[in-house]
């Protein structure tokens, strides 16, 4: 065992917890664990991502995905009352034609890659000269890239508009405020002069 | 023992084409768990997510990274619209079964 040997090896070790922890996604009965599953993928993914030397990518995807897509996805799973068992039941049913689609669709893959790598033996590059991974990222993003950066800032606003308008619903019998009701009351509507003769106060 | 260790741009290939075969294979074989379709799309955008970066690497230019973020940010919008559908659908159907979704076909 040699240190030049580690990068090999922790890649052997991250792409296999991958793919393993991806197949169990699809496997697993149960769609907690399936989440759970997911969230070890993208863990292993993000270890990919700092092999290649991507450290901002591989902690922006813990942060989004594990923090925010793993985390809604675990929210709808148990909100949604649903019985989950019987939706496993067409698995076996739909097997055969999935898996071969996916033999084909990795055999073409695997093929294609093989095919048009030119130089089969080219080492990936893991250190960048100088400046650091999140720095030259900046330098492109908020230069080259600032449209496309701002309409990813739009996408991010219709999406959040959207799911609010999609799963907002009044709901009877809630007591809320009603602004416009509020300030359309008028001085006629709230206030009354009464004329209190002296020594009765206004107790009926 | 130096064989098979040298990591190249082929090795991420793989590994990204292993995991958009999952994802498709669970697209296929999870006909009735919309959640689970909905996971399985997540894992083909992040081997696309896995090529972008391979490459980006490889060829010592970090737009592919740019890109990369830039899905990141759209798979995080689309789950969140389509979880909100989901939720939608549920409230008004009571199941999430995709064989029942035929409403618009009419």
């Amino acid at each position: 065992m040699s240190v030049e040997m580690l990068p090999g090896l922790a890649f052997y070790i991250l792409s296999a917890t991958a793919v393993g922890m991806a197949f169990m996604v699809i496997a697993s009965r149960n769609p907690v664990h399936s989440v759970v599953f997911l969230i070890g993928t993208f863990f292993a993914s993000a270890g990919l991502f700092v092999l290649l030397g991507a450290e901002f990518l591989a902690l922006l995807l813990i942060m989004v995905y594990v923090g925010a897509v793993a985390v809604l996805f675990m929210f709808v799973v148990m909100m949604l009352d649903v019985d989950f068992v019987e939706m496993k039941q067409g698995f076996l049913q739909y097997l055969p034609i999935g898996g071969v689609v996916a033999c084909i669709l990795l055999a073409e893959m695997i093929l294609l890659g093989a095919a048009s790598l030119v130089n089969p033996g080219a080492g990936v590059k893991f250190a960048e000269d100088g400046t650091s991974n999140i720095e030259a990222i900046g330098n492109v993003l908020y230069t080259e890239y600032a449209f496309f950066f701002e309409a990813v800032g739009l996408i991010l606003l219709l999406a959040m508009v959207g799911a609010i308008v999609l799963t907002l619903r009044k709901r009877d019998g809630v007591k809320t405020q009603n602004i416009s009701e509020q300030i359309a009351r008028t001085r006629e509507g709230g206030v009354e002069l009464v004329d209190i003769k002296p020594g009765e106060g206004i107790g009926s | 023992m130096s064989i098979g260790l040298e990591i190249g741009l082929a090795h991420y290939l793989v590994v990204a084409a292993m995991l958009f075969t999952i994802g498709v294979f669970g697209i296929f074989v999870n006909r009735k768990n919309v959640i689970i379709i909905m996971m399985s799309i997540e894992l083909i955008l992040l081997a696309v997510n896995i090529n972008f970066v391979a490459f980006s690497a490889h060829m010592g230019d970090i737009s592919g990274q740019v890109f990369a973020m830039f899905i990141l940010t759209v798979a995080a919008a689309e789950a969140a619209i389509g979880l909100a559908i989901l939720v939608v659908y549920f409230r008004n159907r009571g199941n999430i079964a995709v064989e029942d979704i035929n409403m618009m076909k009419g």
